[in-house]
C-alpha cells in the first residue's frame, strides 16, 4: 500500500449526499477477477448516458478538475454494498483523499486499506469546501496526515481526527496480514482453546 | 460476587478477542467466512501471490449467488462470459484452497445468507463475516455478523481473524403487538425511515422488545439483514427458544448431547438486566403501518396511505437538493398518493425476503388473484432448500396459477448482476434491501416493500394498503 504523508491537489467537489458504492461503481465491472483498472468505471452511470456520451455538467467530466486528488462530498459517503472496488475505483481514478462530514463502516476500512485517506469535517466546513472548489478557479487543498490539517492558501483551516494506528498504517503504507501475523504465537493458542467450543463450529 | 451486566454484543465480543494490542484494533477470531463468486478473486489471488493457505478451510463456505441466472436455460449456459469467468475462478479457488463450495447444480445452493442459517451452519454466539454487506443477516441469531471488503476477505482466509475496533452498542426495542398486515419488513423499514441512513454508523444495533420476540427467524433475518441500511455495522437479535426450535436437527446443528451443550452456551448470550448501551430507541409496534419507499434511498420510506413528500421539507441545502434528485431520478411529483403509483415489474425475493415465510406470505396474497395484465412479476426463491420446500407446498402452482413468474434461486434482481434487471424507466416493487439510483438496472425505479405488499402491487398493477387485502383462498402451509 502506497504511504501517505501530505497531498496539495485541485479538489473535485461532488454536491451530493448518501452516495453509495453502487453509484461509485456501478455493478457491472464487479464482475471482473482484477484488482486495477476500475478506475475508467468510477462513478460510470453518472460520468456517462447510456448511449456512451460523456454528461458535460458532471464534476469528473469538467476539465477544471482533472487533475484532483481530493473529492469533497455530502454526508454518508460510500454507505451501501461492501464492494471494496469503490475503493479500488477511487484510488485508480487518482483520488488520494475524499472529505465528507461522515461515511459508512465498511468503506471507511476498505478505503484505509488501499491508501485513501479520509478526512471527516463537519457539514458547515464541507459545504465551505464544496462552494470554495465550485466557484474559485484553480482552488486546492492541502491535506496533511501528519498533522491531521485541511487547508487552504485564502486561510481556510480545519482539524480532522484519526485513529492512531489506522494513521501509523498509512503514514508507513503497512498491510495487514503482515501485522497480523505478528501475533502468529497468540492466535495459535486463542484458536487451540476456542476449538474446544463445538457450539461456535461451523460444521 | 457480582459481575458487570454485559450486552450480547458484549458477550459475543469478548469470547473471541485473540488479542489486544496497546493502541492498535483489537484482533478479533472470525469463526466463520462465507465467500461467494464477486468479492472473493482478489482475495484468493492476494494469497498465491503472498504463497498463503486458507487457514481454516472447514470454516469457510462458498456458494454462487450474485452472476447466476434465475432461469434453468440461463445456467446451462451462461451467456454473460465475464460473469461465467467469476464462477469458475471461485470454483478453482475452492478447489485449490480446499474450501466447500455450494455450487450452481447443488441442491443446497443459495443466496449465501439464507443457506448459512439453513443448513445450520450459522449459530448464535459465532463471529461471522462474508464480503457482502447484508451479512448482518446472520445476527438474527445472536450471532455478530457484519460485511467486509476484499481486502479483509484475503485477511480472514490467511488468519481467521480481523483487526477491529470496538463499535458502540444501540439498542433498539420494539414494544407491542404488530398491527394485522404489518411486517418485519416494515419493522426495519420505519427504523431505516426514523434514524436515517447513518443513524447507526459506528453502530452495532440489538433488536428488543415484545414485538420482535415475537418474529419468525424469517422476520427476525429480514430486520438483521437491513442494519446496513441503517448504517450500522451488525444487527443482533438475542437467542431464544423461537431460535433453537428452527436451528434443531439442521444439517449442521449439532446433535444429540452436544445439541444440549449447544443451547446451555447459547442460553449464556441475551443482555444481562442492567447492561448498559450507548444509545437506546423505543418505538411502538402499535404506531407502525406497512411502508413504501419512495425515493433512491432507504430512509426515503413513508407509509402507504400518505404520499410523496416535498423536497422543501428537508433540513439544508444538500439535503434539499438530494432530495430534489431523487424524485426526478423516481419521476415522482411531491402529493402524489404512494397507492396511486403504478408499477411495471415485480421482484419477490433476495436475501432480505427470499425465504419460505416470505413465499407463503407472498402466496397467501395471490392465491385466487391474478397479476395485472401490465405487470411483470417474478418470485426466486432464496435457495434451493426454499424452492424444494415451496413446492412441496404448491406455493409454486399458486404463484403460477397468479401469472408470477417462478424462478431458479439467486440474488437475482435485487443487484442486477445477472440477466434480470429492469429497464430504464421500468418502476418496480420489490422486497430487496436498496432502492439506489440504477441498483436493479440503469434508470430502474425500485420501491421497497414487504413481500405482501409486492404480491399485492403485482395484483393491483399499483401499490395497495395490504391492511385492506381481499383473502380470497387458504393456503395451506
Amino acid at each position: 500500500m502506497e504511504a501517505f504523508k501530505t497531498l496539495t491537489s485541485t479538489v473535485a467537489p461532488l454536491d451530493r449526499t448518501n452516495v453509495d458504492t453502487d453509484q461509485i461503481i456501478p455493478k457491472q465491472f464487479l464482475k471482473r477477477i482484477e484488482r486495477t483498472g476500475y478506475g475508467d468505471f468510477l462513478f460510470f452511470d453518472w460520468r456517462q448516458t447510456p448511449e456512451g456520451k460523456p454528461v458535460a455538467e458532471f464534476v469528473l467530466n469538467d476539465p477544471r478538475y482533472h487533475d484532483a486528488k481530493i473529492l469533497v462530498a455530502g454526508k454518508n459517503f460510500g454507505c451501501g454494498s461492501s464492494r471494496e472496488h469503490a475503493a479500488w475505483a477511487l484510488s485508480d481514478f487518482g483520488f488520494r483523499v475524499v472529505i465528507a462530514p461522515t461515511f459508512a463502516d465498511i468503506f471507511f476500512s476498505n478505503a484505509g486499506k488501499n491508501g485513501i485517506v479520509l478526512v471527516r469535517l463537519s457539514e458547515g466546513e464541507v459545504e465551505t469546501l464544496l462552494r470554495n472548489a465550485e466557484t474559485i478557479p484553480g482552488y486546492k487543498l492541502t491535506v496533511s496526515l501528519q498533522d491531521q490539517t485541511v487547508t487552504d492558501d485564502r486561510g481556510f483551516k480545519a482539524s480532522f481526527e484519526v485513529d492512531p494506528f489506522r494513521k501509523y498504517c498509512l503514514l508507513e503504507g503497512l498491510d495487514d496480514i503482515g501485522l497480523t501475523l505478528r501475533h502468529a504465537a497468540e492466535l495459535d493458542k486463542y484458536e487451540t482453546q476456542h476449538d474446544h467450543a463445538t457450539w461456535l463450529q461451523a460444521k | 460476587m457480582s459481575t458487570t451486566p454485559k450486552t450480547l454484543f458484549e458477550k459475543v465480543w469478548e469470547q473471541h478477542v485473540v488479542v489486544e494490542p496497546k493502541g492498535e484494533p483489537t484482533l478479533l477470531y472470525i469463526d466463520l467466512q462465507l465467500v461467494h463468486e464477486v468479492t472473493s478473486p482478489q482475495a484468493f489471488e492476494g494469497l498465491r501471490l503472498a504463497g498463503r493457505k486458507v487457514r481454516r478451510p472447514d470454516r469457510t463456505i462458498a456458494t454462487v449467488d450474485h452472476n447466476v441466472p434465475t432461469t434453468i436455460e440461463g445456467r446451462l449456459n451462461i451467456v454473460d462470459q465475464i460473469a461465467a469467468k467469476q464462477i469458475s475462478t471461485l470454483r478453482q479457488n475452492c478447489a485449490d484452497f480446499g474450501v466447500e463450495l455450494y455450487d450452481v447444480n447443488s441442491r443446497e445452493q443459495g443466496i449465501v445468507h439464507v443457506i448459512g442459517p439453513e443448513l445450520g451452519i450459522t449459530k448464535p454466539g459465532m463471529t461471522i463475516v462474508c464480503g457482502d454487506s447484508h451479512t448482518s443477516t446472520h445476527g438474527a441469531f445472536g450471532a455478530l455478523a457484519f460485511g467486509i471488503g476484499t481486502s479483509e476477505v484475503e485477511h480472514v482466509l490467511a488468519t481467521q481473524t480481523l483487526p477491529q475496533s470496538k463499535p458502540q452498542t444501540f439498542r433498539i426495542s420494539v414494544e407491542g403487538k404488530l398491527p394485522q398486515g404489518v411486517t418485519a419488513k416494515d419493522i426495519i423499514l420505519a427504523i431505516i425511515g426514523k434514524i436515517g441512513t447513518d443513524g447507526a454508523t459506528g453502530c452495532v444495533i440489538e433488536y428488543a422488545g415484545s414485538a420482535i420476540r415475537s418474529l419468525s427467524m424469517e422476520g427476525r433475518m429480514t430486520i438483521c439483514n437491513m442494519s446496513i441500511e441503517a448504517g450500522a455495522r451488525a444487527g443482533m437479535i438475542a437467542p431464544d427458544e423461537t431460535t433453537f426450535a428452527y436451528l434443531k436437527g439442521r444439517r449442521f446443528s449439532p446433535q444429540g448431547a452436544a445439541w444440549d451443550k449447544a443451547v446451555e452456551e447459547w442460553s449464556k448470550l441475551p443482555t444481562d438486566p442492567g447492561a448498559k448501551f450507548d444509545r437506546e430507541l423505543t418505538i411502538d409496534a402499535a404506531t407502525l403501518v406497512p411502508y413504501v419507499s419512495w425515493g433512491t434511498s432507504p430512509g426515503m420510506v413513508a407509509p402507504v396511505t400518505s404520499s410523496v413528500p416535498d423536497p422543501a421539507a428537508a433540513g439544508n441545502d444538500l439535503d434539499r437538493k438530494s432530495f430534489e434528485r431523487a424524485l426526478e431520478y423516481m419521476d415522482l411529483k411531491p402529493g402524489t398518493p404512494l397507492d396511486k403509483i403504478a408499477v411495471d415489474r415485480v421482484f419477490i425475493g433476495s436475501c432480505t425476503n427470499g425465504r419460505i415465510e416470505d413465499l407463503r406470505a407472498a402466496a397467501k396474497i395471490a392465491a385466487g388473484h391474478k397479476v395485472s395484465t401490465h405487470v411483470h412479476a417474478m418470485v426466486v426463491p432464496g435457495s434451493q432448500l426454499v424452492k424444494a420446500q415451496a413446492e412441496k407446498e404448491g406455493l409454486d402452482q399458486i404463484f403460477k396459477e397468479a401469472g408470477f413468474d417462478w424462478r431458479e434461486p439467486g440474488c437475482s434482481m435485487c443487484l442486477g448482476m445477472n440477466p434480470d434487471i429492469l429497464a430504464p424507466g421500468e418502476r418496480c416493487a420489490s422486497t430487496s434491501n436498496r432502492n439506489f439510483e440504477g441498483r436493479q438496472g440503469r434508470g430502474g425505479r425500485t420501491h421497497l416493500v414487504s413481500p405482501e405488499m409486492a404480491a399485492a402491487a403485482a395484483i393491483a398493477g399499483h401499490f395497495v394498503d395490504i391492511r385492506n387485502w381481499e383473502v380470497r383462498e387458504e393456503v395451506k402451509a
